[in-house]
């Protein structure tokens, strides 16, 4: 058997890192967003390429789920028709805490061209957004760096924090 | 064709009307430059009172002058004179200018090779009869017409709406229905999920195109730099737009633009 002498001395000192509980949990949780993909128009096409192998999603620990109860963060990519308001409220609720929301899009954000009777005039109507992402439909590009600020929100949100009860619940 | 516009200001309301404007209309040819088309007149005339016939764009047209005869027609079209689709039926809003809908319905033939339109109008208050029991796609293009005009379709065995909420009021096609909805379309989503009461609290749609507003921050419609919802731009800096912090994160290599490298080729 291989005997190894460590030199807790050397190099960067002794094997020991410290932190905070927050930090700990918060670049855990950072780290393993899993998303609900909720493709509901031409926005799901960037966002399907964004998990593909190109641009590769799971580098961020980024995991497209199909079910909320099993989902971190919720990508509404497209636009949400009055009909299908209800749904993605109750997706919503589905979605276990602590849960974060990507409004991505023109016509997720503020209704976009969709200026008509059918069209909820953006989904924080319905749902408290975290991160909205402009764009006509956004590169996949421009989905990393709003994942990429989520998680920045997410390193200096409290880890034990009471949900913070939310414009509308 | 469409009425010219500015450009320039395409937003803004059109003042003025061109009294001498006409629409342009696709020439009308006579039914009997077309032998099987005068054929097939020839046979429908005989079941059905036609008001009006002519040939537009290669297809036949039929303005029938009793709504009742649609079914009668339909019949003859499918067994006897080989119109064996109905591949589009609707209606249109002439209720302002005639107190009247016109309901088209376009048959298609693959073994003349034609298309058939039959068309007659309705009054308001008036029922057209359900062509399901010989066109089965009749079914969904029925409940579509009820859905956006209100016209309902006798002996329809699922008369209801297709595309538009069940709970929905008002029938969006209708020249007289407001393209951003009418009071109930428009806090439609609030009603159902949260209650009237909390309309108040959402507060009303913001449906301005061109609003900016550089201070607000509670609200999409923003520019300049990113800041948290509700936050003074002014409490943060210039940076705050970046990813990482000014720390870095443990385990993630940090960004710089020193590090970063150019690809001439293509790996």
């Amino acid at each position: 058997m291989a005997q190894h002498k460590v030199n807790y001395m050397a190099d960067s000192g002794l094997p020991v890192a410290l932190t905070t509980v927050d930090k700990l949990v918060q670049w855990g949780r950072s780290n393993s967003l899993w998303a609900l993909t909720y493709g509901l128009a031409c926005c799901a096409i960037e966002m399907m390429a964004s998990g593909a192998s190109r641009y590769d999603f799971d580098r961020f620990g980024t995991i497209f789920r199909a079910s909320p109860r099993q989902a971190d963060v919720m990508v509404v990519a497209g636009t949400l028709t009055k009909k299908h308001a209800q749904f993605i409220r109750r997706l919503y609720d589905q979605m276990t805490e602590p849960k974060w929301v990507i409004s991505m899009g023109s016509c997720a954000n503020t209704g976009g061209m969709f200026n008509t009777y059918a069209t909820v005039q953006g989904v924080d109507r319905i749902i408290p957004v975290d991160i909205y992402l402009p764009g006509c439909a956004p590169r996949p590009e421009t989905l990393q760096y709003a994942v990429m600020m989520l998680q920045k929100k997410i390193r200096k949100q409290s880890a034990f924090q009471k949900a913070k009860t939310k414009r509308l619940v | 064709m469409r009425a010219y516009q500015d450009r320039k200001n395409a937003q803004a309301k059109v003042y003025y009307k061109d009294r001498f404007y006409v629409s342009p209309q696709l020439p009308k040819e006579e039914v009997d430059s077309d032998e099987v088309f005068a054929k097939d007149l020839a046979t429908i005339s005989k079941k059905a009172e036609v008001k009006e016939a002519y040939i537009q764009r290669g297809q036949l047209v039929i303005i029938l002058e009793n709504r009742h005869d649609i079914v009668a027609v339909a019949k003859l079209l499918k067994e006897k004179l080989t119109y064996t689709q109905l591949s589009e039926m609707s209606a249109n809003d002439f209720l302002a200018d005639r107190g009247e809908f016109e309901v088209f319905y376009q048959f298609l033939s693959m073994e003349k090779r034609k298309r058939l339109r039959v068309k007659y109008s309705i009054k308001e208050d008036q029922a057209v009869d359900s062509l399901y029991d010989i066109y089965k796609s009749a079914d969904w293009a029925e409940r579509e017409m009820y859905d956006m005009f209100g016209i309902v379709a006798n002996e329809h065995p699922n008369l209801k709406r297709i595309l538009m909420p069940d709970d929905w009021s008002g029938h969006p096609l209708r020249k007289s229905y407001p393209l951003q909805g009418d009071e109930d379309a428009q806090w439609y989503e609030i009603d159902t999920i949260f209650g009237k009461d909390y309309r108040e609290v959402v507060g009303p749609e913001i449906r301005d195109t061109k609003r900016i507003d550089p201070k607000d921050t509670e609200n999409f419609a923003r520019i300049g730099k990113e800041v948290p919802r509700g936050a003074n731009p002014k409490d943060f800096d210039e940076n705050y737009d970046d990813f990482q912090e000014e720390g870095g994160v443990p385990l993630i290599t940090r960004f710089t633009k020193k590090n970063q490298k150019t690809l001439t080729d293509r790996k």
